[in-house]
């Protein structure tokens, strides 16, 4: 077996991850949190466990909206609610109903009221901070490797992003600002597994014998630090998993983007940078060999 | 034995630093060199030693571990090898020392090489009690190495419990509960834009105001250009909060035909008061100089008519004057309900009012028993997740493994110290990132021992192998390492100037892990590592975490050899 004869597959097996990504973002978008739309967010405690539907009536008693969204976790013993931006009165008279009503724990509330970031303006701003963290990274790997390296690094990273976004879209994933923040992370971590394996190719490189074709080199290269790159993994893994598990309620989302990107980024690595950065080397052979 | 001169010879030639080798190991390196194709170009590059195998067996190659293991390496037997000669060892005493000779001397390369792991007799087939004589350990390093475990275990011990209930003092309100509040700063006129002049002004008028509100400790930072970001750790009334810092409080006196003829800042001092006449609360103000005067003209002129006392345009109080005032008294009463009310104004007043137009951008309040709650769930997780990552690094690369779990108990501590030194304050995101920053800190460890075991199986001796893996692992851990600061750094630059995303604490913690495990990585691990090697205390490359399978296939001439053996 030769992983990057078989490079056609693993590209394929992005699209199949990307494309209905791309798909559920352009048809529905994304599940914005109240960082984007505005509103505010009520996270509290019960004594005993309560049911959603008597959160909604409660809700309904105040006048406020009914299609709330309501997320029970806890054992059903804690609620968060995000609805719309409420007035310091509003705020008070929820809080009271429910401690009355449902047996809320006081000592156990947060709330959180947001007016509305101009969208276009957070995404513009993240989508520069890419732009300069690519840039910086093309010049890095240019003068340490070569540029076409650092072409398909930055190309892996973008296929993590699609891939994070896309399947952040499909899962209805809260999106908030500190998820912008998981974009940026994960391009972070994304190169960094994609140069293991560089380094180890051009390593090779310069100990390639005759007779060993490119794509062979590759998949030794890729095969020797597999372990490496599968063990890392792994580890980031653990830490996200637990988080995810056991870990604070308000940063969940963020820990599954970044649980996401993280193995993207590694399939990424191994399936997509170093096949890309084959391809980049025999387009341009073919260019020179036909001139 | 031939096995472990060739190892000296190459550690001779590819490293500058000491390394101590027992006068017990000199002695018995008598036994003349076996012909062989230099192991010490093996040392050098696996790729060329390979070209040069004598005997190449393909297909045993690509099973073994790809390109990187020579031919060379199928003869060279790790693990059982030292199992066979410490039997031998064990049955004919002195003379073991002989019989691992010959069987170097009949794999030639290879097995010479594999000695470096095998004459460790350390492997689970040896008892001690042979080795006593041979097993040359180095007791200098092995000392250094246990002094250096033990201080370790003694900070965790005795430094754990401090360390711990000082970071709960740099609790953000996320995790101890509290009230925190941004607001974006507009102009009140259009002719006053927001400078960074009035936003400082902001700044100091927020402090004041908070203080007034009688909080023990509290942040108040500016974010960007027009938003300024207030935390009250452990403060549990963001209504209240809320109505101190968002009001302007623009105190106006203003005559009958709404001229305005004395303001805020003319006052000196505003206090709240019960009447002792009426028992109503009420507001006391004192003008400074300038104010008294205007005052006392003001008062003289409209003698039997209105002032009007404004806040923020709002009419508090309209006494009729008497008399001219002369002293520069005034008082706000009639409108307060409570003490609380006038306390709360007096506050305002004194504090003067906001040099710019204040709207709330966000809210949160953490109640303090779900603050804790997220704590003790992050905690746990941290754990969970660190825990698991010790256990894994334990068993699946076993002595070194020991070496990076103990690398990343002194990697936390070191975050520790940082954490302490520069008051960095704990958030969910920032213990989150944290435990992200341990999976990535490991990394570098991973990527030391794995060369390591591909130099093992190249055939190196142990010592060989640390140098050469270490080096080249360096390199990649730098390369990659710098590209993940590019990436941090930008990360920071963007959360910095975007208070929403609440995460500058994210970014840092991300810099400071990446650069810190940078740092353990070539002083920590090199280190301890090192010791662990040069003290000879672990030989078997199978506790370098050499699969027992590879081990395994690997033995069979060896042992077969040993069987050969005169």
């Amino acid at each position: 077996m030769n992983l990057i004869k078989l490079r056609k597959y693993w590209y394929i097996l992005s699209l199949l991850v990307i494309v209905p990504g791309l798909i559920s973002l352009g048809t529905r978008h994304m599940n914005y949190g109240i960082d984007f739309t505005g509103g505010s967010q009520l996270q509290i405690q019960f004594s005993q466990p309560v049911t959603d539907a008597e959160i909604r009536a409660v809700l309904v008693d105040q006048n406020l909206p009914s299609d709330s969204e309501i997320q029970m976790s806890g054992g059903n013993k804690a609620t968060l609610i995000r609805t719309r931006a409420l007035t310091d009165t509003e705020d008070a008279n929820l809080t009271n109903a429910l401690q009355q009503k449902l047996g809320a724990v006081p000592s156990s509330q947060s709330y959180e009221k947001v007016e509305p970031v101009i969208t276009g303006a957070l995404i513009r701003d993240a989508a520069l901070a890419l732009l300069i963290a690519f840039a910086l990274m093309l010049v890095y790997i240019g003068i340490r490797f070569e540029f076409w390296f650092g072409l398909a690094a930055i190309i892996a990273i973008f296929h993590d992003i699609l891939v994070t976004v896309g399947l952040a879209s499909i899962f209805w994933l809260q999106i908030d600002s500190a998820s912008v923040a998981a974009v940026l992370t994960i391009a972070a971590y994304s190169v960094h597994d994609t140069i293991v394996i560089f380094d180890r190719i051009r390593e090779n490189v310069k100990q390639r014998k005759k007779g060993e074709s490119l794509d062979e080199l590759i998949h030794h290269s890729i095969m020797q630090t597999l372990a490496r790159s599968i063990n890392t993994v792994m580890t980031v893994i653990f830490c996200l998993l637990a988080l995810i598990i056991f870990g604070g309620v308000t940063i969940r989302s963020f820990m599954i983007m970044l649980l996401i990107g993280v193995i993207s980024g590694a399939y990424s690595s191994i399936f997509n940078a170093s096949p890309l950065w084959f391809d980049f080397k025999r387009l341009r052979s073919e260019a020179a060999t036909t001139r | 034995m031939a096995g472990k001169k060739q190892r000296r010879n190459t550690n001779r030639q590819q490293q500058k630093q000491k390394m101590p080798v027992s006068p017990q190991q000199e002695q018995k390196q008598a036994t003349p060199d076996s012909p062989q194709p230099e192991p010490a170009a093996a040392g050098a590059a696996n790729q060329q030693s390979s070209s040069k195998a004598p005997r190449p067996r393909p297909p045993v190659r690509r099973i073994l571990s790809g390109r990187a293991v020579s031919p060379d390496a199928v003869e060279a037997a790790p693990g059982p090898v030292d199992q066979a000669r410490a039997v031998s060892g064990a049955t004919s005493g002195a003379t073991g020392a002989g019989s691992g000779g010959a069987v170097s001397g009949g794999h030639g390369a290879g097995a010479a090489r594999a000695a470096g792991g095998g004459t460790g007799f350390s492997g689970p087939g040896a008892p001690n009690r042979p080795q006593a004589k041979r097993l040359a350990i180095n007791w200098a390093d092995a000392g250094i190495l246990a002094v250096i475990v033990l201080v370790i275990a003694a900070i965790v011990v005795f430094a754990a419990k401090p360390i711990a209930s000082e970071l709960q003092k740099q609790l953000g309100i996320d995790l101890q509960g509290g009230v925190s509040l941004t607001y974006k700063a507009s102009p009140l006129s259009p002719d006053a834009p927001v400078t960074s002049d009035a936003m400082n002004a902001l700044q100091n008028n927020f402090e004041k105001r908070v203080n007034g509100l009688g909080v023990t400790e509290s942040d108040i930072r500016l974010i960007g250009g027009n938003q300024i970001q207030v935390e009250l750790p452990g403060f549990k009334d963001p209504d209240q909060a809320v109505k101190t810092l968002g009001t302007i409080a623009k105190l106006e006196f203003k005559t009958a035909d709404g001229t305005v003829v004395l303001t805020g800042a003319d006052l000196k001092k505003a206090q709240a008061q019960i009447n002792t006449s009426t028992n109503e609360p009420e507001v006391a103000l004192t003008f400074n100089a300038a104010g008294t005067k205007i005052f006392a003209q003001v008062t003289a002129v409209n003698v039997g008519k209105q002032i009007g006392i404004y806040l923020d345009d709002k009419l508090l109080t309209n006494p009729v004057v008497k008399e001219a005032i002369p002293s520069g008294n005034a008082v706000i009463s009639g409108g307060y309900k409570t003490l609380q009310d006038a306390q709360n104004d007096a506050l305002l007043l004194n504090a003067g009012a906001l040099p710019v137009q204040v709207q709330l951008l966000e809210n949160t309040t953490v109640g303090p028993t779900l603050g804790k709650e997220e704590l003790d769930r992050s905690l746990m997780a941290g754990v969970i997740g660190l825990g698991l990552v010790l256990l894994f690094m334990l068993f699946y690369y076993r002595a070194p493994g020991i070496v990076a779990d103990l690398s990343l108990i002194v990697y936390g501590l070191i975050m520790a110290g940082v954490y302490l030194l520069f008051h960095v304050t704990l958030t969910l995101e920032g213990i989150a990132a944290f435990i992200i920053s341990v999976g990535m800190a490991v990394d570098a460890n991973i990527l030391i021992y794995e060369r390591l075991k591909e130099e093992l199986r190249a055939g190196k001796t142990l010592r060989s192998s640390f140098d050469a893996g270490f080096r080249h692992a360096f390199r990649t851990i730098l390369d990659c390492n710098v590209n993940t600061l590019i990436g941090a750094c930008v990360l920071l630059y963007f959360t910095y100037t975007r208070p929403q995303t609440g995460i500058p604490g994210f970014a840092v913690t991300l810099i400071i892990g990446v650069a810190l495990s940078l740092f353990t990585a070539i002083t920590f691990t090199r280190l301890v590592l090192h010791l662990l090697v040069s003290s000879r205390l672990v030989l078997n490359p199978r506790w370098y975490g050499l699969r027992i399978k590879i081990a395994a296939a690997l033995a069979k001439p060896a042992v077969l050899g040993g069987g050969e053996r005169p």
